[in-house]
């Protein structure tokens, strides 16, 4: 919201959207605002229901028939997203903006050959022919790494492995050259090893495609070797954003504090994990104050009356949570939080430039020296 | 695939094997005989008949008299109709039934797949509310209650069509409508069903975030899959038009088997009944075994695996 | 953009423990796996209408000795066929007319029926009240379809639980055994059962069953094979509890909604199949009224006298179509993916 870059290439702002439901509305996504530049990767972070996913949908107007929109602006290419019809957003769809999904086992049609499910947004975007279109479907297939690519390309998709399913399906998506990548959790379905794989690959492809990549997960983990920035969300709203090692070593937010203490990292010494205790809240009847409140250890007085704002860490760091107002007392993060900051401290030269330390904090930090199969 | 294909031929013998047991049995065990209403026949002229049909010899013979002509397709004489070889008035009245059957099935799974089809596009509108109470009047006026109605009103009232007999096209029109309510209802509901279904699934939200247009998700994506375990009702829609072409026949004095059969079941008369019930299993055990096959062709997770089971 | 001007300085103090905010409060009514149920149905008009007629047709025609005017096989040679009347109701159609040479004819006078004498919904061919053969055959008919649902429920629920519970060696013949019984059409079963045995209530409820019984064993072998391998199943196993216990307290119960769902679609092709079998003469054996053999007998006078075939065959529509609703209405409400 502060950021006045002209490279922005979508910029969502004070998204709001409800979900009918016999119970009555639920306020999926309450004021939701992030942007994302050219040839970045915004990753948003958080736990399943609070609203990753309905975001990213959004982008590309593909949500639920129940679904809302109560307020708010996608601007994409300085138009508005959501003020579209349904026949200008099919040309957008996986076209400019593509969509990886989560579960490769069930995202490929079944009965059709991969080869023409790759090659299928090109006929209908680029209008070229079938032939030209199977030979482009061919060429982003060894892109991939779809080895034998030659045959394989009319095979179907039972006939693949979950990995290599998800290779196809980055394919489907890439195969347009999109400017903008919607990656919703592709690595969960897969195994560890694959996931790294398939998290190079994503990184590879974006350098040679010059894409910009909004990757949804809820761990934290997958993203540290993968995003520039990271959106926290909770509940429906973004409680706090900034780089990735602002983030990762500079947290401001109680939950992105449990976000961080609830991951495995190398040097979690006593290989204890804390969780965050409690469940988010119903977003039938959002509380009135913090959302996080009730499940926050460091919850102020205040937290239970006002939604905290957005302070400002750093140009490009901001938090909200009551605990950055001037008036608050300072409190002390968890150990291990306070461990990082403390890193965070000393990876900062005299003149403000940040080095990263030698030993890398998170487990998919080390991409490049993960397994392959 | 070839050794699944064996061994779906061994149990297709086996099943055409322990029918044509059961019936047999079955039938010695009626306690009445053909001629038990012609009191007037002497004793000898009843041996005589006894022994035209075979009837004189200990039943394990007879059964394996049957049993052997049914493997070369004769299936004895009828005793009713002029003692007429059972298979030769089987053969006479074929084609009318084949012909009914088969012009109901294509127009009702054809229909069924449009309506079923458009339902599912449009759920939970009021087409698809009104596509429902169509099909589910369709499911639930029996079809003998459907060929009166249509004979009536639209035959003899409206004079549309002939009311009963057989002859050019037109003939067959009101006994095809009649037959094909069953299969055309049964289709859209399982159409409807699967289709819903697989718009659910997440390669259409993937063939969608492609910028396919909506008629293009369902024509490349969401039709074909629905249609695929369409095949698996053939077999069922076979047995429905089975049951259904026996009143229908009936009632507008079709001269076909369905006809046969309710008119020899009045008359006891059990070649006859026999030769229809095997042929009826011939025919529903060939039609499962086909569909089978082609579903194993058509679906491609089943067609490399060299079949199911 | 950070400040915040009209807040009180305590409102930074850490909130206490005592008040720590309720974060297990759930806005929603927690509702159990059948009240979900029962309310989706309620839910829906369509399939609750229709679950009531149901029940007040059954309700009528279980009271039917009660209510009926006349004896359902009472003839009476002087009244026969004679067109629908009920007192100072002039439609025609109603009113004791019937159409003869384009005028309409009071066939009551014609046929010198005292004037207190009425049918409301006329008499048959040999002049049977037809509202009372209409409740008593309705009778016959749902009883025959219970009684069919029920041999299905019993043979198909057990067949199904030991195939799948068991599974191995007798799982693979049993299913052997049932995929040669579904290769035979049931029609033929049917009929030659009852060639065989001459229709009775009994005979025709195990001819439908014994066609029936199979889809259901499918099913709950399905289902069976599913809940087995699920955790709370092993837990009771490594207890020590016995097959018979578990089949009871857990898989019947866990079955519940697809059993449920099943038969309510048996009952419907249980009619269908009772009205067939009467209407082809194999099925109920006259007098004794039902669905079929009512639509069978007015089929005879249907160019002359069309109500006689009309009201059965209303009466026998309106039971499917109320079934296949319910059912309906029930597999969305058990289903909870089937409708949002």
């Amino acid at each position: 919201m502060e950021n006045n870059d002209t490279e922005n290439l979508i910029e969502v702002k004070n998204l709001k959207i409800n979900f009918d439901t016999y119970a009555g509305k639920v306020k999926a996504i309450r004021d939701v605002s992030f942007h994302l530049k050219k040839g970045e990767t915004l990753a948003i972070v958080g736990e399943s229901g609070s609203g990753k996913s309905v975001t990213t949908r959004s982008l590309m107007g593909l949500n639920a028939d129940n679904a809302e929109i109560a307020g708010g602006q996608i601007m994409f290419h300085g138009e508005d997203v959501l003020k579209k019809s349904e026949k200008e957003m099919q040309q957008i769809r996986g076209k400019d903006i593509a969509m990886i999904f989560q579960d490769p086992m069930t995202s490929l049609d079944p009965t059709m050959k991969i080869g023409r499910q790759i090659a299928e947004p090109l006929i209908i975007h680029n209008h070229v022919s079938k032939k030209q279109a199977m030979a482009q479907a061919l060429e982003m297939l060894k892109l991939v790494g779809i080895t034998d690519a030659e045959h394989r390309i009319n095979d179907y998709p039972h006939q693949f492995s979950g990995g290599m399913r998800q290779r196809i399906v980055i394919a489907i998506a890439l195969i347009c050259y999109p400017e903008v990548l919607i990656a919703d959790e592709p690595t969960t379905a897969l195994d560890v090893t694959i996931q790294a794989q398939i998290l190079k690959l994503m990184k590879e492809l974006q350098e040679k495609i010059e894409t910009s990549i909004i990757f949804i997960t809820h761990d934290l983990g997958v993203v540290a070797g993968m995003a520039d920035r990271i959106a926290v969300m909770y509940a429906g709203k973004i409680v706090e954003y900034g780089t990735v090692d602002e983030i990762f070593y500079n947290p401001q937010h109680p939950y992105t504090w449990g976000l961080l203490n609830s991951m495995p990292t190398l040097d979690t010494q006593s290989g204890e994990l804390s969780a965050i205790p409690g469940t988010p809240p119903d977003l039938l009847d959002p509380p009135k104050g913090d959302a996080f409140a009730a499940r926050n250890p460091y919850a102020l007085k205040i937290d239970a009356e006002q939604e905290p704002p957005f302070f400002k860490v750093s140009d490009t760091h901001y938090a909200a949570t009551w605990l950055l107002d001037p008036r608050a007392e300072k409190v002390t993060p968890p150990e291990a939080i306070a461990k990082r900051q403390a890193q965070w401290a000393k990876m900062h030269t005299d003149d403000g430039e940040l080095v990263r330390p030698a030993t890398p904090l998170n487990t998919a930090d080390n991409l490049d020296d993960s397994d392959r199969e | 695939m070839a050794k699944y294909l064996l061994k779906r031929l061994f149990y297709l013998i086996l099943t055409l094997f322990l029918i044509a047991t059961i019936t047999f049995f079955m039938m010695k065990l009626l306690p009445g005989t053909p001629l038990s209403n012609e009191s007037k026949l002497s004793h000898t002229q009843i041996q005589m008949i006894y022994h035209t049909y075979g009837l004189d010899k200990p039943v394990w013979q007879q059964y394996l008299i049957y049993l052997a002509g049914m493997v070369r397709g004769n299936f004895g004489l009828s005793f009713q109709f002029d003692n007429q070889p059972v298979s030769y008035l089987l053969a006479t009245r074929m084609p009318a039934s084949f012909q009914l059957g088969i012009q109901a099935m294509i127009v009702g799974v054809l229909l069924g797949i449009i309506v079923g089809g458009i339902a599912a596009i449009r759920r939970n509108t009021w087409v698809d509310g009104t596509m429902t109470v169509i099909s589910i009047l369709m499911i639930s006026i029996p079809s003998f209650v459907l060929a009166i109605l249509l004979q009536y009103y639209i035959g003899l009232k409206a004079g549309a069509f002939p009311v009963a007999g057989w002859g050019n096209f037109s003939y067959t029109i009101l006994p095809t409508i009649a037959l094909a309510g069953s299969p055309f209802a049964t289709t859209a509901r399982f159409i409807r069903t699967e289709m819903v279904d697989v718009m659910s699934s997440d390669y259409i939200e993937l063939a969608k975030a492609k910028g396919l247009t909506s008629t293009g998700v369902v024509y490349h994506h969401a039709l074909r899959n629905s249609l695929i375990p369409l095949i698996t009702l053939i077999g069922p829609l076979t047995v429905n038009l089975m049951t259904g072409s026996l009143v229908v026949e009936n009632i507008f004095a079709v001269p076909g088997i369905g006809e046969q059969f309710v008119k020899s079941i009045t008359t006891n008369d059990y070649p006859t009944i026999m030769g229809i019930t095997m042929m009826y299993s011939v025919l529903l055990v060939v039609v499962l075994l086909i569909t089978d096959i082609v579903y194993g062709i058509v679906d491609p997770r089943i067609r490399l695996q060299g079949g199911r089971s | 953009m950070a400040e915040n001007a009209n807040v009180s300085n305590d409102a930074f103090e850490p909130l206490g423990k005592e008040e720590h905010l309720d974060n297990e409060k759930i806005a929603a009514p927690s509702l159990t796996f059948t009240q979900d149920a029962w309310r989706r149905l309620k839910k829906n008009k369509i399939a609750f209408i229709s679950m009531w007629i149901l029940l007040a047709i059954l309700v009528l025609s279980l009271a039917g000795p009660l209510i009926s005017p006349h004896q359902p096989n009472n003839a009476q040679p002087a009244y026969t066929n004679l067109p629908p009347k009920i007192p100072g109701v002039h439609i025609p159609g109603l009113d004791g007319t019937k159409a003869v040479d384009g005028g309409r004819v009071d066939a009551y006078q014609q046929q010198h029926v005292p004037s207190g004498k009425y049918w409301i919904l006329g008499t048959d061919y040999l002049g049977r009240d037809l509202l009372s053969r209409i409740i008593a055959g309705t009778r016959v008919s749902l009883a025959v379809a219970l009684i069919a649902t029920l041999l299905d429920l019993t043979v198909g629920v057990g067949y199904g639980l030991i195939s799948g519970w068991r599974g191995g060696r007798t799982d693979m013949i049993m299913q052997r055994i049932i995929e040669i019984l579904s290769s035979v059409p049931n029609l033929v079963y049917m009929i030659l059962l009852l060639v065989v045995m001459r229709g009775s209530l009994l005979s025709i409820s195990l001819a439908i069953a014994i066609s029936s019984w199979t889809t259901m064993a499918r099913l709950i072998r399905a289902e069976a094979l599913t809940l087995k391998s699920q955790e709370y199943i092993l837990a009771a196993r490594t207890l020590g509890e016995s097959s018979w216990k578990i089949a009871w307290k857990h898989l019947i119960p866990n079955m519940s909604s697809v059993i449920i769902i099943q038969t309510m679609f048996t009952i419907p092709s249980a009619i269908f199949f009772e009205a067939f079998l009467s209407y082809i003469g194999i099925g109920i054996q006259p007098p004794t009224a039902s669905l079929g053999t009512l639509i069978s007998d007015g089929q005879k006078n249907f160019q002359f006298l069309p109500f006689q075939m009309w009201y059965p065959a209303v009466v026998l529509m309106v039971i499917m179509i109320c079934f296949n609703l319910f059912a309906d209405g029930l597999r969305d409400a058990f289903d909870p993916r089937s409708r949002e």
